[in-house]
């Protein structure tokens, strides 16, 4: 394995392994603002079906806090995209 | 059977050539052409919504008092309170831009939304960044401002210094940031989810023709989608500075 890598051109590895990283990245990322915004929209839909009256209020919250979770999956797209061989 | 997918690079896909001639940092590219051209739509939408103003509002006039509408109800009201009415020119004029800046996503032969650019969003977030730390300087006054945003009640004191410095960097740092970088890459994810899903199209079209149905039909409900996103970002952008408008009005507690 170590043979088959001293032989490659290094260049195609650091391309290689930069692209796994930004695999990594986004994936990463996106696992944790996965869950919140599942949390944030699944209270939000209780909350609507239990008061349906107060249903605008809560769906510009939901938005709002959607918002706020979203923004970190976000910073992992866009490092994803700086992060450079 | 080869699939001949190329798949443009990152920077094919989003910059544009410079156009009449012009280089350098002040070069005019079809996405400086577009933005000029949202500015214009908004303002020319709104100019002749506010012209002949009818009791019973028709054409363009409905559009607009919809829209005015939307941002009071929608926005300032569930947000800032009544006292947050003054501010709907300004967050009116966020929204529309920012909502027509997107929808060249979507539209054929534009095809780019101006935001994927960070310099829109970064300039939009600035500009909210200088208004609200005015408005609270002005309406609180320099240390009560800093002290309200700051300083949480009921932390204990040891920890104090801790909180003091993350709320600081929060306020001065993150907001701006995610504002901007919220809208950027929402509307770059999209526009390179339908790069893909176009090129992809294409290339099962031309290899094997029936393999094209899938990611076609995919690609036609995506651009529906997109258009979804185009409102939503639109309107993330406009509640939040409404709030972080509304929370630089008044002390928290």
């Amino acid at each position: 394995m170590l043979y088959v890598l001293a032989e490659q051109d290094p260049g195609e590895l650091v391309a290689g392994l930069t692209a796994v990283g930004r695999g990594i990245v986004y994936g990463g990322a996106a696992i944790g603002p996965g869950i919140g915004i599942g949390i944030v929209v699944g209270n939000a839909i209780t909350a609507m079906a239990r008061q349906p009256e107060a249903a605008g209020m809560v769906r510009t919250t939901m938005f709002l806090g959607i918002a706020f979770t979203e923004a970190l999956a976000l910073f992992g797209f866009v490092l994803a995209f700086i992060i450079s061989g | 059977m080869v699939l001949a997918i190329d798949f443009p690079p990152i920077s094919h896909a989003i910059e544009w050539p410079d156009l009449f001639g012009t280089n350098g940092a002040f070069a005019i590219n079809k996405v400086v052409l577009l933005m000029w051209l949202s500015a214009a739509i908004v303002f020319g939408l709104f100019f002749a919504a506010s012209r002949r103003q009818q009791l019973v509002p028709t054409g363009v006039q409905n559009v607009g008092e919809s829209i005015v509408d939307f941002i009071r109800e929608g926005i300032i009201l569930q947000t800032m309170g009544a006292e947050g009415l003054y501010w709907t020119p300004f967050l009116l004029t966020v929204f529309s831009f920012v909502f027509v800046c997107n929808i060249w996503e979507i539209i054929p032969v534009a095809q780019m939304p101006v935001n994927a650019r960070i310099a829109v969003p970064i300039l939009l977030a600035l500009t909210v960044w200088v208004l609200y730390h005015f408005i609270g300087i002005k309406k609180q006054g320099f240390f009560a401002y800093f002290k309200s945003a700051c300083v949480p009640p009921g932390v204990p004191k040891p920890i104090l210094p801790l909180v003091f410095l993350i709320e600081l960097v929060g306020i001065m740092i993150t907001r701006p940031l995610s504002l901007s970088v919220r809208l950027f890459a929402n509307m770059l994810a999209g526009h390179l989810l339908l790069i893909s899903f176009a090129v992809l199209s294409t290339a099962l079209f031309e290899s094997t023709y029936i393999g094209a149905i899938v990611p076609g039909a995919l690609l036609v409900a995506l651009t529906g989608f997109e258009l979804l996103v185009a409102v939503l970002q639109a309107y993330i952008f406009t509640i939040l500075t409404a709030v972080y408008i509304g929370g630089a009005m008044h002390p928290e507690h």
